[in-house]
């Protein structure tokens, strides 16, 4: 909402000056987005005249001036083909920066020539886009006068951000009021004339919402004004809308115009001659087209509430006007539309034809429905004043909506809520100021907003009236109070597993990505995904359309951009949610993560080496271990999704169903259809998924039992089958002498020609740990066999010689 | 005598010129082994007069403790003539490069957030949690944004597919929703903030289709906006850890609050450079207000009775002022060379007495 400071005073009598009032506008919610103060951009342009003009002796096209600014005579070399001798413009001096380009002015050598300054257009200026020449002023101009008084430039524009609940503050009107009750002026009145009618209003008009739950328009006035003059506007009309931005189209239009910023009241206007018949409000019918005033044509929608008369559609009511109808030059009797629109029809009209007019964006927040006859009065009358002509007798149709309920208010809400000490009487006089009626003897107090208020229903609404007048400046910065004891945990259990996890994988030397929830239905459904309850209606793009089914997707597709950076070995995690289905119960978080190609860059050491299955289980199992998982008891199976190499994969699961996260190789069908070269290794933690630590009794640890006799290693080989896993053999020899025990490592691997096809040895370390007396030869023996034995029984495997 | 003297002084001699360890133990072996000079010499004592041994004896002994002493010392300077030749040739360039370690890095969002945890962690807030995928109901009705309201139409909001009993999931578009989940699960008195993911049909220079925030949220029976001012005054110095900050309250409006106002910190901004905390510009960081009653309603608390206040801040945009960083699309690029220079180490735990960022 753009208005100027001038503009303002005709609703406000105050002294303050343009700052102080930008500062309160903002203080009371009207944010002030920019002021724009011309008199100050122009301080130092200044009027002269030039004096003689002759051609630059180096160029064609350029004039060698002499320029007297009413102090001094300056030459100036200028471009402009108007630039002559005895023209009055307005002339920049060396250091002025110049608003059109903001370029600041040097004294300088054109061609060789000096010049001191610049003779300016109109879009060096800023005020317009005419740069055809330079500006010329008429020739009783002061020389050395500012330009900005000069040009009538000194008006400062306020650009204000209107939150949608104040539709109030789409006219200056409102906006003074506003000021004025926070203490800034006083309001000048804003009541408006009726204007004597000269016989009926021979257009007829009508509301034909038969059937129709909510009228669409519950009110509708108008009147004809015979015998105007339409045509360009009065200067000070014209320069009002232009310095808001709005282009001038003729004094007609330009009212309308004007009501809508001064008032917030949109009005229309039609030629009268080119209507037939009534002129009503109804519903739109199939197969009605309008052409408006945009220039574009529009399919009117059944739920579309227009203007209509015997022809047709006229235009969307309180949105756009038709071409056809509009006002011209040649217009001689006009007929003023004045009608109250329903606000959710007005915004779903705008919205389904994609029209932002300045009428739709008041009606859709709400106009005053008690100013439908105001507006119209203000509307002929300024008619008759600029145009000229003869007023008919108004005629109205319909009623404005009833009146709304008082508001219960207790003044100890007030403080009650914002901590501020507000008195009762200047809770009223704020009010009063606001235009509510305030009933201020009775207990709790009466209130009735303003028709001009329809966003106030309830008393916090006025709670809020009075707060932000009274300012938000004077809020109390009050601590709170503490609320539990020091022991409280602000962090969950499980909030904390997750934020251990990203910290445990960081640690680990891989780096944290954050990436889209949102991916293609292609890749979703590489990993399970894609299904059409987690697809957008609305997505930004194909690419991030369908809700992520894995976080590895969009991590794959991050280590192949980097990859494409010239980056090789790559080691990305994400931890985050993803989505198996709609329901808040369906969205998990995991953290997973991807390695691609080394485990370190190379060294002159050769301790870099490829990534492999080893490197990602290694990270899987230290996120469960410090996230306190029982890691000892967990399986792991070979049967992991799709997305992983079938034989390079695993799954670790808790119990048959639970499982807590999946690793392996990626599958090769994945990288190719990613464009990813291999080897990439990857894994999943499903972090829902993993049990909490057991509650602890105490802050205590178990005691520590180490023994002080040596433990004792011996190590066996193995030949298995080929199926035999190196989990099996470990738990087995483990299970041997549990007792006894403590460890058990695998320390080799042989597959080939020695041990025979179909066959390995797994060649493992144990550890006995004596707990009483040092353990004799014929005790360690005996451990031994029970060792070999047990691997035997469970795996069929034989002590390799 | 002379004879013991001038042989004694051969074999110290031998001794000195002995060139190695070797050589010296040969030395030491012809002098004082089994065999050697000296030792055959002091074999030949028993075979003497008492005259006679009472100089031979001293004068042998003499010359075995001067030797045994000769051989060790010149084994010690041989050892260590020894170990300079080994340190020599052991010289290597210690300008090769170490073994390298590849190192991880936390996302600064990640980091933010626990920064922001432990500043309302400290205030006794804890940290609540809801879907991304959202009803309407939570996401806008229980809110107070009625179906119609202009405010759907701010937020651009991602919608799924209508499902046939005209139901329409969404992504939620704020936090909030949180608010009400919490309300529901939770009785008053109640301080919770809620950190997530948020997403908005959007995308710019400035917009991102997915960016997080904050909620936050105090329900009891005296908590007013004072309080709220109190509060966002001290997290606001502890986060952007600066001793004053010059804060702005400025009336706005939301449909969940009421009063509503967008808050301000003061700020300079110098040659690309932003300061918080001190300057004449202002800069818009968050949303906040007392909960409007009927959103109380909705979340099952009695509106007479109780009172509180709500804010919301983006955790992205919290991270782009403290920390200096221009864009906020690259936060979603995965870009390698991004989360190394803006990232955190894993031991960065944000902590308000040992202090939030180094």
């Amino acid at each position: 909402m753009k208005f100027t400071l001038a503009w303002l005073r005709e609703h406000l009598k105050t002294s303050a000056g343009i700052d102080a009032i930008a500062e309160r506008l903002t203080a009371i919610g009207l944010e002030v987005e920019s002021v724009q103060d011309r008199a100050a951009a122009l301080k130092s342009f200044t009027v002269a005249r030039i004096i003689s003009a002759e051609q630059h002796p180096n160029a064609d096209r350029l004039r060698l001036c002499i320029v007297d600014t009413g102090r001094e005579k300056v030459q100036v070399v200028c471009g402009a083909p108007n630039a002559r001798a005895g023209l009055i413009g307005v002339f920049a001096p060396a250091g002025a920066t110049i608003p059109g380009s903001g370029m600041m002015l040097k004294a300088s050598k054109i061609r060789g020539v000096d010049s001191n300054g610049m003779m300016c257009s109109a879009s060096e200026l800023g005020i317009s886009d005419d740069h055809e020449g330079i500006i010329e002023l008429s020739g009783d101009t002061p020389l050395g006068a500012s330009v900005s008084s000069a040009m009538g430039l000194d008006d400062p524009m306020i650009d204000v951000s209107i939150t949608p609940n104040r539709p109030d503050c789409l006219g200056v009107h409102g906006i003074a009021r506003d000021l004025a009750a926070a203490g800034l002026g006083m309001l000048k009145s804003g009541a408006v004339e009726a204007n004597p009618g000269n016989g009926p209003c021979t257009v007829d008009i009508g509301l034909h919402f038969e059937g129709v739950a909510k009228p669409a328009c519950p009110m509708f006035a108008g009147r004809l004004v015979r015998g105007v003059k339409n045509g360009p506007s009065p200067d000070w009309l014209r320069k009002r809308l232009e310095a808001i931005g709005l282009r001038s189209i003729s004094t007609l239009v330009d009212i309308t115009n004007y009501i809508s910023f001064d008032r917030g009241r949109p009005l229309h206007v039609y030629d009268a001659d080119k209507l037939r018949g009534q002129i009503h409000a109804r519903l739109g019918k199939p197969g009605e087209k309008l052409l408006a005033l945009d220039g574009n044509e529009y399919a009117v929608d059944m739920a579309d509430c227009v203007i209509a008369d015997d022809n047709g559609v006229l235009g969307l009511g309180g949105v756009i006007g038709g071409m056809a109808t509009g006002c011209g030059d040649a217009t001689v009797n006009v007929f003023i539309e004045s009608a109250y629109f329903d606000p959710l029809r007005i915004a779903a009209t705008g919205r389904r034809h994609g029209i932002g007019s300045d009428a739709r964006y008041r009606f859709e927040r709400g106009v005053d429905p008690q100013f439908v006859l105001p507006g119209l009065e203000l509307a002929t009358r300024m008619i008759i004043a600029l145009c000229g002509g003869e007023a008919s007798n108004v005629r109205v149709a319909g009623a404005p909506p009833a009146e709304r309920e008082p508001i219960e208010f207790r003044p100890e809400r007030v403080r009650a809520l914002t901590g501020m000490n507000v008195a009762d009487a200047e809770c009223v006089r704020i009010l009063d100021a606001l235009g509510f009626s305030v009933d201020a003897e009775t207990r709790p107090m009466e209130v009735r907003a303003p028709s001009w208020r329809p966003d106030v229903h309830g008393e916090t609404d006025l709670v809020e009236e009075i707060a932000r007048i009274n300012g938000f400046d004077k809020l109390p910065a009050t601590p709170l109070p503490r609320l539990q004891p020091v022991t409280g945990l602000s962090v969950s259990l499980p909030q904390n597993q997750v934020r251990w996890s990203k910290r445990v994988l960081a640690a680990r030397g891989m780096m944290e990505a954050v990436t889209w929830s949102f991916l293609s239905t292609r890749m979703a459904k590489l990993f399970g995904g894609g299904a059409p309850e987690l697809t957008l209606a609305n997505p930004i793009s194909t690419e991030l359309s369908v809700m992520r089914p894995s976080l590895l997707p969009n991590l794959l597709a991050a280590a192949k951009r980097n990859a494409g950076r010239g980056f090789s070995d790559i080691a990305l995690f994400e931890v985050g949610p993803q989505y198996a289905g709609e329901a808040p119960q369906d969205q998990s978080t995991a953290a997973s993560g991807v390695r691609c190609s080394q485990t370190t860059p190379r060294h002159w050491t050769k301790t870099e080496r490829a990534v492999d299955v080893f490197d990602v289980k290694a990270d899987v199992f230290d996120v469960l271990e410090q996230l306190g998982a029982p890691a000892g008891k967990v399986r792991i199976t070979a049967d992991a999704p799709s997305w992983y190499h079938p034989g390079r994969s695993g799954v670790v699961r808790l119990g048959p169903k639970n499982v807590l996260a999946c690793f392996g190789e990626v599958h090769p069908a994945i990288l190719d259809a990613l464009d990813l070269r291999g080897p990439v290794m990857a894994f999943e933690i499903i972090l829902d998924a993993v049990p909490l630590p057991k509650p602890r009794n105490s802050t205590a640890r178990a005691t520590l039992h180490s023994s002080d006799l040596q433990p004792v290693t011996r190590d066996f080989a193995f030949l298995v089958n080929s199926s035999v896993t190196a989990d099996q053999v470990l738990r087995a020899a483990a299970a041997s002498a549990p007792d006894l025990v403590t460890d058990v490592s695998l320390f080799d691997l042989y597959e080939g020609e020695r041990v025979g096809a179909g066959r390995k040895s797994l060649a493992i370390s144990v550890t006995l740990q004596p707990r009483e007396k040092t353990l004799t030869e014929k005790e360690i023996d005996a451990v031994a066999e029970s060792v070999i034995a047990g691997v035997k029984k469970a795996t069929g495997g034989e002590l390799r010689g | 005598m002379t004879d013991i003297e001038a042989r004694a002084r051969e074999m110290l001699n031998a001794v000195h010129s002995a060139s190695d360890m070797n050589a010296l133990e040969s030395v030491r072996i012809s002098v004082l082994g089994k065999k050697g000079v000296l030792t055959e010499m002091m074999k030949g004592l028993g075979a003497m007069s008492a005259e006679e041994r009472k100089i031979m004896g001293p004068a042998l002994n003499g010359a075995k403790d001067q030797l045994t002493a000769a051989i060790a010392a010149r084994a010690q300077t041989l050892q260590a003539q020894a170990l300079n030749i080994r340190l020599a040739q052991e010289r290597i360039d210690i300008s090769l490069p170490a073994r390298p370690e590849i190192r991880g890095a936390i996302h600064p969002v990640s980091q933010v957030i626990d920064e922001v945890i432990a500043i309302f962690g400290d205030m006794g807030f804890s940290v609540a949690e809801g879907p991304d995928i959202e009803s309407d109901f939570y996401n806008f009705t229980a809110l107070n944004i009625p179906p119609e309201h202009p405010a759907r139409q701010m937020h651009d909001t991602f919608y799924f597919n209508e499902k046939p009993d005209g139901e329409r999931l969404l992504l939620r578009t704020h936090t909030s929703p949180v608010q009400i989940r919490s309300m529901e699960k939770t009785k008053p008195p109640l301080r919770i903030i809620a950190p997530g993911r948020t997403y908005r049909c959007d995308s710019d220079m400035t917009h991102t289709p997915m960016f997080h925030q904050v909620e936050g949220l105090v329900i009891d029976e005296t908590a007013h906006m004072g309080h709220l001012k109190g509060c966002l005054t001290e997290f606001c110095k502890a986060f952007f850890e600066v001793d004053n900050v010059r804060m702005r309250f400025r009336p706005s409006h939301f449909p969940f609050t009421e009063p509503s106002a967008e808050v301000d910190i003061g700020c300079r901004r110098s040659g690309g450079e932003l300061r918080i905390g001190e300057g004449e510009d202002w800069l818009e960081i968050l949303g906040c207000g007392m909960v409007h009653p009927k959103v109380l309603q909705h979340g099952g608390i009695d509106p007479d009775k109780y009172q509180g206040f709500a804010f919301g801040m983006g955790i992205d945009r919290l991270a782009m002022l403290k920390y200096g960083i221009p864009d906020l699309r690259d936060f979603f690029e995965a870009d390698l060379r991004w989360l190394r220079h803006y990232g955190f180490a894993a031991l960065d735990i944000p902590s308000l007495p040992g202090g939030l960022s180094r």
